[in-house]
């Protein structure tokens, strides 16, 4: 069991209710790890549209999770043409 | 370098004092509140931002761009919060030797930042009706 440490922004933040979370979780990288927090809040994203982060770096979804890991699941950005 | 600022960018450190010796060249681009986006009148706008990531993540915008370019130096100032009609949400600005590389760093700083920044942001319309946009 690792503990990480949840950051949440823009649309996730609404759809969360809150800006982060502190969470125990036995899921083995980040993809399963967002499928465990989507299934317990309704998250409306598919992880296809989303980017992931591990403490201020972008990493792929297959990245094994660690204890104390600071992990934001990011949504679409603004963009613009 | 690179800032996330809750103040108007026109008054951010960043933009003075900008100047090399072997610098003949400054292009700027600035990205500014528009009123209308997809037919809707927009009375307001919120810029929300990763702040350590998107900082992380411009470093390497930078480098790639000074990796490219015959350039000198880059800078770049983005807005968090909320803004009206017309102030200045992102500022850029590269300095070069000659004006064709600042053009060409400056277009392919605005074009990465935009598709890879982490920052969002929401539209107010004037129908009181509000969201974020590329939201599904």
């Amino acid at each position: 069991m690792n503990t990480v440490e949840i950051t949440y922004y823009a649309m996730l933040k609404e759809q969360r209710g809150r800006a982060s979370e502190t969470v125990q979780t036995d899921a083995g990288d980040f993809n399963a790890l967002y499928e465990e927090l989507r299934a317990t809040h309704g998250f409306r994203y598919p992880r296809e549209r989303l980017k992931v982060a591990r403490n201020d770096e972008f990493v792929s979804w297959d990245t094994p999770v660690r204890d104390g890991d600071r992990v934001a699941f990011i949504p679409p950005v603004a963009g613009g043409r | 370098m690179f800032a996330l600022s809750d103040q108007p960018i026109t008054e951010h450190p960043l933009l003075r004092d900008y100047t090399h010796d072997e610098a003949g060249a400054l292009a700027v681009f600035e990205g500014r509140v528009r009123v209308k986006n997809q037919g809707r009148s927009v009375t307001q706008l919120e810029y929300e931002g990763a702040e350590a990531l998107a900082q992380n993540e411009f470093v390497r915008i930078e480098k790639e761009a000074l990796d490219r370019f015959d350039i000198v130096e880059v800078r770049c100032v983005h807005r968090v919060g909320l803004l009206k009609i017309g102030d200045v949400a992102v500022w850029i600005g590269v300095l070069a030797g000659h004006r064709g590389p600042a053009f060409d760093a400056c277009r392919y700083i605005i074009d990465e930042l935009k598709k890879r920044l982490p920052i969002w942001k929401k539209e107010y319309y004037t129908d009181g009706d509000s969201g974020w946009i590329n939201a599904p």
